[in-house]
Order: structure tokens, then C-alpha cells, then sequence
């Protein structure tokens, strides 16, 4: 009992502080300064589990779509229509413990599971998926349909049915063979149904209890075995746990040390651990806007839906070439002087491409102006105007995104009128009229946060062409990022690279990522020694997933002392949801 | 002869009998004031929408100068002079902040429909289409909403988490409500589809477990699987209602299938966007599809466009400068004046469909608004709003009301009563109010 006070009282004494330290820490950049005062811990070890919430987390499109394809196989069509995913502390994957189910959202379900039952069980495919034949294809046949109930129920659920569940969907199967007459009418609608429940749309984790030695509950708790696997396989596959890892979950392997580590070391190698990679970034790198990105046709006749297809996929082969495949630093990713490109892309970075169709691999510039994934199409593009640059818009993204750093909203009353005349002979180009907005205190404080490094994107016009002029003056990309100064795009990448907060951040958002809520306070030991870990591993991205992936911390559960959890890692808080 | 009870006619059914003819609805079927089918005495249904455009307004070329009944419609306004009378104008009403930062195009738009400023999207309540649709949806749709511009946005929350999407595209707004699964109501034979019944006790099945599973969670999820089983719930109760032959609508034509069309920004685009989904949505309501709706124009933060032009609506009315000889900001002017057109046309839509001894407008109420006032200020004090229709005679209209800085959820807790609401009461702090607009009910 005299630890647990302790505990609580340490938990209670870190919100205050975390509190306090908010009220003083509007402004982000401090955040740096903060990590100076770490408390010395051993390096090596996982500190003791201090876990969060089990969790109820909605699949997204993506791992919706891909365990469709694992359990039945990849030309199985999904036709719905998903809706846009919550996003929740920069995160899709933290949105999904959070997003409701709207009634639309049940309909699309609905329409995607009697899509994909009407194919598997069409005439064509149905000896494909049905694992025994039905004495009369007229009849019910009880044994066979109980049969395929079982062959999918358990992977559709990624836990065993319980017998209730077998029966209901056995009965469905019944009615509806009797009702449509036929078995295989049967057969689909038992698939609806267990496509449309909360157990497959839904990531429902439970909790084993372990007691003490006293008998009582313990205050840290560990996922299930059936939990543990999903966790685990949306994390390292971006996919429903496959049929090895549903064994080994029943099989008690995941209880030990070195089961786990087989689990997870076949998970790293396999193919579908890319697809867990690219997941990340892609929420990361929040390409989710895309959908709604629109340029101005007449000013930019080169941007379509295929650029913006292909613009995403370039930044992604670059990620995993590095990441995945030749196991670098991930800091490199910022300071990349080659590339991908297809036709498309080569018209907008005025490269020459090859290949007809298809990419090639190429200098992401000739001249050395162009560096790091912050330079491609897929962020200066992202972030920018319909018909210009902003350095505004990319600088607060690169804090966001790269950095962790949140800038605050601009101040409601602005009055813009007199700064943004692009074609004013006095202003010619974004840094002049920058200035001219900054002369204004409520402005200044914010923007001397974004500008500086969103001007050393200046060099990139609203879809992300090279320019060395704007208006007829030349273009000074010169800056600074947190005290680190650089004179041109290439060195803005260094300073990205160099930037404390840049490994920092990675490691924050992939663990957000993985357990899908945000990290709390009282993980602050935990994050340092994935931190720390990710250091001394250069940095290699695979490895740190691989930390976090045999972490006891990963599947401990502790039930959140208050909801309102959502302190962020540094002493940074979101102002908009701490207003004080 | 003998009565058909609802089990019966189903058990009939499904043993392959054809039961159920429906008659198209005539004129001679309805009562003499039009209002209701003259045998059973139904009413005809009263619907409710709510018509979003981004950025609010230039005031001294919307706000009509004078109050009450003789008022005159000029400036961005007078487009509307057909709808003079179907028009109930409400300026100077503010959304009170309380301390609460204002999120620019958000804080407004979310406090209007709430009651609740909150400094970002996590409401604190449910917009008033909801609380409205949930006391009245009957039909297949709960509600449907559509965006315009090629957003995917819509302001129709249940929580924070749990927004009614929007369709962005004619095409499929017109699948969604006129592909698979629509039951043309006037047609002459009716035969129900068996897949509809066991598919409708697959989802029965599925509730079997709700307290089972809801006890195993915490209380904020208990929220969310809630919501999960109710979506389930209407989705039954969906199919239920294709397994009865569809009440029979007077003049319900059939919408042709739009054609594909560009899902941008881009205003023309958008004007005609809206025409075909206004179009759509006027035909869904008239065949009893829905009876709740939400229409966003443009985003508060309104990405509207000119063919060849790189400023946004919005990021004009924070860089335009004001044009002397005008006084006003000509381009922000430009998209304002346009954004009344289209509320026009929206209207006309509803008025384009006869319906009793009126037209279907008569039996809406639309509730159009902004998201502040002056947006280069982003003011959320005076957000200019409008009531048309005449919810089936529940509420008057004709008439220009200057709020004076009362707080708007005037407007949302008087729109609540005429659709039948029993609410006294609504929003909270300086926002709170039991003042009915009583101008506004009939």
C-alpha cells in the first residue's frame, strides 16, 4: 500500500507540475531546454511498466481493408465508402480510440461485408472459402456451415467464439438458408454478421488480471493474449494477426519473454512489415489532407490526382529504401539527396524521367538545392496555398509534424489587408511581407516561430517547383531553427537532422501510433528509454518498433486516474485544450 | 375484409405470395386543406435542414434596414425577393464566448448549432439537427448531408468524436439515396425481398451481446459502442421499413442520374454541385427518405474559388483590401453575393415539388446561417442567419428581426419547439436561454 501512495502521489505531483510547467511553456521552443534536466536512469533497461488504458479502437481504412485481404485474399473488392478519419493529437491512430460509429458509417460497413460475402460465396469462388461441401446445396447443412462459421469467426474476431457466438451465427445461417433457399445464402449472411460486429470493426481490448501475492488485483495490468496478438499485428503489419500468431496467442507463447520475441522478430521480417511502416508515416505525414488538397488549374496545370497519387508514393519508397531496407538513420531522411520519381512527378521537379511508366530512381536534385522528404511535392504542396507558397503554413507544419512542437492558432481579429498583396512592387517577395505582418506584436510572437523555417522552403513554389526568384528578386532561404542557422534548403535539412527534438518526436508519435492514445506523464522514464534506445541503435528505425514491440509497457494497463490524460511528453501542452 | 397485420403480411411474404399493391397518392386521397391524406388523417411530414455558407456577409449589403414585417430585401439579398415572404431574417444575434477562445469560422459556426462555444471541434454537445432527428427521423436515412464545394466537412455532430459524414458527390448522393435498396413508392406491384428480412435478424443477432459488452469497457467507451448499437438499431429499422410496401407520394417523379461531375472548389463547379444535389435532396424528401438534413455551401473557412484566381473566399476577406469607391471588399463581395444565390437556388429546388396544396418548402423548415459575421475579424457577434419554410404551418415568416446582441441559441432553442421539441431551455452560461423567438412560431 505504501507504494501505491508513493505512486500516486508522484503521479499527482507530475500533473501539477505538468500544469504549472504548461502555464509557463505557451510558447513550444523551450521545450528543448527542458530536456537538459532528465533524471539520470539506467539507459539500458525498461523502466518498471507504468501501461494506460485498455482502449476501443475503430479499424481504419487501411487495416480495415488489409485484414480483409489477409483473412479472404487480396481481389476480394471492398466497396464502401469510409468516411474521413478523426484525427486526435496529430494522429489518425490516436483518433480511433476515439471516433464514434455514425449511422453512416454502420451502412458502409454493412455495404463492404454483403459485398465481400456475396464474392466469397458466389458460384465462382465459394470452393475457394468454403473449407466442405454441403450434402445438398438446397438444404442447411448444420455441420458444414458450423465448419466455415468456425473457419472465420475466430480470425474475424482475432479471439476464439465463444459458444453463444457460434450458435447465433449457426442459427443465421439456418434462417437464412431456409428463408433464400439455399446454403450458401445461408452461409453469406452468417458472414454479414460477423463482419458488422463490434468484434471485428472494433479493437475491443480486455485485460487478463494478475493478482498478488495478497490475492488483490494488481495495479498494472497486462492485455489478454488475444489483445496482445491484435495489438501487436496492427503495429508491426498494419494487418490482422495471422494465423501463426493467433497459435501462438492460444498456445500462451506471448506470456514469455522469448515467445514473444520470435512473434515479433517473424513480424519484422515478413513483407507486410513495410506496410506497418508506411501506415506510419502516412498518418505521420497526415496525407490524409490530401484528399482534400485542391491548386489552382491555372496556376498550376501540372497538379492532378495522379501527382498527388504519386507525390505521396515517392516520399514513401524513399522512407522505407531508408528505414526498411537498407536499416539507416532516420534522421537522414531529412538531408536525402536522391530519390523516386515517375513522368508525372519529373514535370514538377523539372528532372528528366525515363521510364514511360513506372519510377526511377534518381538525385532528387542536380544542383544540390533540394534535400530531405520536408523538400518534396508531398509537404510543400501539402502545406501551402491554392495559388501560392506559405511559409507560415509549411513552418508550423514542420514543427508539427517533424518536431512535435505545436503553434498556437493565429489570434481571430487580424487584419491581413495590408501584407498579402503578392504583386506589390515593394514587397516582392513572401519574406518582405512577412516582415511587414510581424511589425504587429500580436502576430510577431507565433510567427517568428514558423517563418524563419518555413522561408527556407521559399525556394518551392505552391506545388513545389524550384525558384530561385520571386516577383524578379532572388529568393533568401536563409534562417534558423532553434539556434541552428543555414543559408539554403540543404541546410535546413541538416538543422532538421541535427535538431534535438527530431529523434524524439519519431519515438513519440510511433508509440502514440502503436497504443493509440497519447503519452502521459507518468511514461516520461518509459520514452527516454526508447529514447535512448533508439540512439544507441543509429537510430534505425525497425529496431525502435522492435523496442517498443517486446516492452512490457506496450501491453501493461493501468487504468487512467482521470480521463482528462493528456499531458504531452515535454512539458508541451496544447493550448487549445489547457486554455490556462 | 380481412386485416393485415405486419407479421402477417410478412409471413406471406416470405412464403413467396405477391402481396401488396401500392397506389400512386392523388389528389382526391387528401383532405380538403391539403395537409393531410383525407382517410387516415396524417399529416403530411414536416422536415427540418440546416444550409451552412462559409464567411458571413458584408452587413450594409444584407441586413435589411428595417424590422418587422415591412422590410425590403437589397443589396446580396435581393435574389431572394421570391422568398420575401417564406423568409424569417435574424441579424445582430451573437454567439457569446464567455471567456472561451475563438477558433476562427469554427467557435461560431459550432456554437450556433450547439448552444456551447468550444474552442475547437470538440463540441460539447450535439448540433441541433441531432437532437432534432432524433426525435423525429421515422425513414431510412436519419438524416443526409451533403458538401458542396469538395469538402469533406459537414457540422452535424453527435460528440466530439462522431460526426454525420458528408456526401461530396451528386453521383453518390444519388447511389446512396436512389441505387440499391430504394423502393420507387408509387410503384404499382410490391414485393418484398426476403434478403432484407434475414438480413435485418443478422443485426437483431448482434444486439445480443450490447450489455455484455458495454459492461466490459469504460464509461467514455460505453459512449462510443452506444452509438454503435444505435447505428446497428437504424440500420435494422431501415430494412424494416423496405419490407413494408412505401406510403404512395403525389407526383414523386424519378431523378435521373447525375452526371460525373468536378469535385472542386472552383465556383461554377460548386453552384452546379449544388444545383444537382439540392435537386436530389428535394426529391429524397418528398419520397420520405430522410426528413433531416444539412447542406454545407461552402466551408466556414471557405475554399470557394474563381476560375484562374489563387485567393480563396476566405483567404480574401482577410487580404483584400477594401475598395474605396465601394467601401466594402469588391472580391469577398463577389462570393458573398454568390453565396445568396445559391440559397436561392436551394430554395427554388424546394419549390420546384408540389406537394399537398403548396409545395414542399411549405413543409420545411431550413434553417440557414454563416459561421460569423465579419469574417476578416472572424466576429462571431451578429452571425446573419435565416428560417424558410413554413414547417407545415408551425412557424411564420415574412418578417426581419434585429437581435440586438441577444444570444442566437435563440434561434436554435425556437427552431427546436417548431419541430415539436419539448425543450425550454437551452445552451449554457451567457448562452443559456428560455427566450422563444415567439415572432417565429405560428
Amino acid at each position: 500500500m505504501h507504494t501505491d501512495s508513493r505512486n500516486f502521489l508522484r503521479v499527482q505531483n507530475a500533473r501539477v507540475r505538468a500544469r504549472r510547467t504548461g502555464i509557463f511553456l505557451g510558447v513550444v521552443l523551450l521545450a528543448t531546454v527542458l530536456n537538459g534536466c532528465e533524471m539520470p536512469v539506467d539507459k539500458a533497461a525498461e523502466p518498471e511498466a507504468v501501461g494506460g488504458p485498455a482502449l476501443l479502437r475503430r479499424l481504419t481504412e487501411s487495416q480495415y481493408r488489409a485484414s480483409i485481404a489477409d483473412i479472404f485474399s487480396p481481389d476480394v473488392p471492398v466497396v464502401a465508402r469510409f468516411e474521413k478519419q478523426l484525427r486526435s493529437e496529430g494522429l489518425i491512430a490516436v483518433g480511433t480510440g476515439e471516433a464514434g460509429m455514425s449511422p453512416f458509417s454502420v451502412e458502409q460497413y454493412d455495404n463492404a461485408a454483403l459485398g465481400v460475402a456475396e464474392t466469397i460465396l458466389s458460384e465462382d469462388r465459394r470452393a475457394d472459402f468454403v473449407p466442405c461441401t454441403p450434402e445438398d446445396e438446397q438444404t442447411f447443412d448444420a455441420s458444414c456451415a458450423a465448419e466455415f462459421i468456425q473457419r472465420y469467426g475466430p480470425v474475424l474476431f482475432r479471439r476464439p467464439l465463444s459458444d453463444e457466438q457460434k450458435v447465433r451465427y449457426l442459427e443465421v445461417a439456418r434462417l437464412g438458408a431456409a428463408e433464400l433457399g439455399g446454403f450458401y445464402q445461408g452461409l453469406q449472411y452468417a458472414l454479414v454478421g460477423m463482419m458488422t460486429a463490434p468484434q471485428f470493426l472494433l479493437r475491443i481490448e480486455q485485460v487478463q488480471t494478475e493478482k498478488n501475492a495478497d490475492g488483490e488485483a494488481k495495479e498494472i495490468q497486462r492485455l489478454d493474449a488475444w489483445s496482445m496478438a491484435t495489438r501487436l499485428s496492427y503495429f508491426l503489419t498494419n494487418s490482422t494477426p495471422d494465423a501463426e500468431l493467433l497459435r501462438a496467442a492460444a498456445a500462451g507463447e506471448l506470456d514469455s519473454a522469448d515467445g514473444l520475441a520470435r512473434q515479433v522478430d517473424r513480424l519484422i521480417a515478413s513483407p507486410a512489415f513495410e506496410a506497418a511502416v508506411r501506415a506510419f508515416f502516412r498518418d505521420m505525414l497526415e496525407f490524409d489532407l490530401f484528399e482534400d488538397l485542391a491548386k489552382d488549374a491555372a496556376i498550376y496545370p501540372a497538379y492532378n490526382s495522379t501527382v498527388a497519387a504519386d507525390a505521396q508514393e515517392q516520399t514513401l519508397l524513399d522512407i522505407v529504401e531508408l528505414l526498411v531496407e537498407q536499416k539507416g538513420d532516420y534522421r537522414d531522411l531529412f538531408t536525402l539527396s536522391e530519390t523516386h520519381l515517375t513522368r508525372a512527378l519529373g514535370i514538377i521537379y523539372q528532372q528528366p524521367v525515363a521510364p514511360r511508366k513506372g519510377w526511377q530512381k534518381t538525385q532528387l536534385s542536380y544542383q544540390g538545392d533540394r534535400v530531405g522528404i520536408q523538400s518534396h511535392i508531398s509537404f510543400v504542396a501539402l502545406h501551402a496555398h491554392p495559388g501560392r507558397s506559405s511559409p507560415s503554413l509549411r513552418g508550423a507544419a514542420l514543427r508539427k509534424v517533424f518536431l512535435c512542437q505545436e503553434v498556437p492558432d493565429p489570434p481571430a481579429d487580424v487584419d491581413f489587408s495590408a501584407v498579402q498583396d503578392a504583386s506589390s512592387e515593394q514587397m516582392p517577395t513572401a519574406r518582405h511581407r512577412l516582415a511587414v505582418h510581424n511589425s504587429q506584436p500580436a502576430c510577431a510572437g507565433c510567427h517568428k516561430i514558423m517563418d524563419p523555417v518555413g522561408l527556407g522552403l521559399e525556394n518551392y513554389d505552391g506545388l513545389g517547383t524550384f525558384r530561385s526568384q520571386e516577383n524578379n528578386v532572388r529568393i533568401d532561404a536563409s534562417g534558423s531553427l532553434d539556434g541552428i542557422d543555414y543559408e539554403n534548403p540543404e541546410g535546413l535539412g541538416q538543422a532538421l537532422h541535427d535538431h534535438p527534438e527530431t529523434a524524439r518526436c519519431a519515438v513519440e508519435k510511433l508509440y502514440r501510433f502503436a497504443v493509440g492514445r497519447d503519452t502521459v506523464w507518468y511514461e516520461r522514464d518509459y520514452m527516454d528509454y526508447l529514447i535512448n534506445t533508439f540512439a544507441s541503435s543509429g537510430y534505425q528505425f525497425p529496431e525502435l518498433m522492435r523496442t517498443i514491440a517486446l516492452s512490457k509497457n506496450f501491453y501493461a494497463i493501468a487504468e487512467a486516474p482521470e480521463s482528462q490524460n493528456h499531458i504531452q511528453m515535454a512539458g508541451v501542452t496544447d493550448p487549445e485544450r489547457n486554455p490556462l | 375484409m380481412k386485416a393485415i397485420t405486419r407479421r402477417g403480411f410478412l409471413r406471406g411474404t416470405m412464403q413467396g405470395a405477391v402481396v401488396g399493391v401500392a397506389l400512386p397518392l392523388l389528389n382526391c386521397l387528401l383532405d380538403e386543406n391539403g395537409k393531410a391524406y383525407a382517410d387516415t388523417g396524417q399529416r403530411l411530414p414536416v422536415r427540418f435542414g440546416t444550409w451552412i455558407w462559409g464567411c458571413g456577409f458584408i452587413p450594409e449589403l444584407w441586413i435589411p434596414e428595417q424590422t418587422g414585417n415591412d422590410y425590403q430585401l437589397h443589396g446580396h439579398m435581393a435574389p431572394l425577393q421570391p422568398y420575401r415572404d417564406k423568409l424569417a431574417i435574424f441579424s445582430g444575434f451573437d454567439v457569446k464566448l464567455d471567456g472561451v477562445p475563438n477558433k476562427p469560422h469554427v467557435t461560431g459556426c459550432l456554437g450556433l448549432r450547439t448552444g456551447v462555444p468550444v474552442p475547437d471541434y470538440n463540441v460539447k454537445a450535439p448540433t441541433l439537427d441531432i437532437l432534432i432527428s432524433d426525435q423525429i427521423a421515422d425513414t431510412r436515412f436519419s438524416s443526409i448531408e451533403v458538401s458542396t464545394s469538395g469538402v469533406q466537412r459537414s457540422y452535424s455532430y453527435r460528440d466530439a468524436g462522431s460526426v454525420n459524414p458528408s456526401e461530396v458527390s451528386p453521383l453518390a448522393l444519388y447511389r446512396r439515396i436512389f441505387g440499391e435498396g430504394f423502393q420507387d413508392p408509387n410503384a404499382m406491384d410490391f414485393q418484398p425481398d426476403p434478403r432484407y428480412m434475414v438480413h435485418k435478424s443478422v443485426l437483431s443477432a448482434t444486439q445480443e451481446e450490447r450489455r455484455q459488452l458495454m459492461n466490459s469497457v469504460g464509461a467514455e467507451d460505453r459512449a462510443r459502442l452506444d452509438e454503435y448499437f444505435t447505428s446497428i438499431r437504424e440500420l435494422e429499422q431501415k430494412l424494416a421499413l423496405q419490407l413494408q410496401p412505401p406510403a404512395p407520394v403525389e407526383n414523386f417523379v424519378m431523378p435521373d442520374e447525375p452526371p460525373q461531375t468536378s469535385l472542386d472548389s472552383e465556383m461554377e463547379n460548386v453552384m452546379e454541385n449544388h444545383r444537382l444535389m439540392a435537386g436530389l435532396l428535394a426529391r429524397a424528401l418528398q419520397c420520405n427518405q430522410t426528413r433531416v438534413f444539412n447542406v454545407l455551401f461552402s466551408d466556414t473557412a471557405s475554399t470557394l474559388r474563381r476560375a484562374g484566381h489563387s485567393d480563396t473566399h476566405h483567404t480574401l476577406t482577410h487580404e483584400e483590401p477594401v475598395d474605396p469607391a465601394l467601401g466594402h471588399q469588391r472580391e469577398v463581395a463577389w462570393f458573398a453575393e454568390k453565396s445568396m444565390i445559391a440559397w436561392r437556388e436551394f430554395l427554388d429546388a424546394l419549390t420546384a415539388i408540389p406537394e399537398g396544396d403548396g409545395v414542399l418548402l411549405d413543409n420545411c423548415l431550413v434553417l440557414a446561417h454563416s459561421d460569423c459575421s465579419i469574417a476578416k475579424s472572424h466576429a462571431v457577434e451578429g452571425i446573419p442567419a435565416m428560417v424558410a419554410g413554413n414547417a407545415g404551418g408551425r412557424i411564420r415568416t415574412g418578417f426581419h428581426m434585429a437581435g440586438k446582441a441577444d444570444p442566437i441559441s435563440r434561434i436554435g432553442l425556437t427552431v427546436q419547439q417548431a419541430m415539436g421539441l419539448q425543450v425550454d431551455r437551452w445552451g449554457v452560461l451567457s448562452m443559456e436561454t428560455n427566450r422563444t423567438i415567439t415572432d417565429l412560431l405560428a
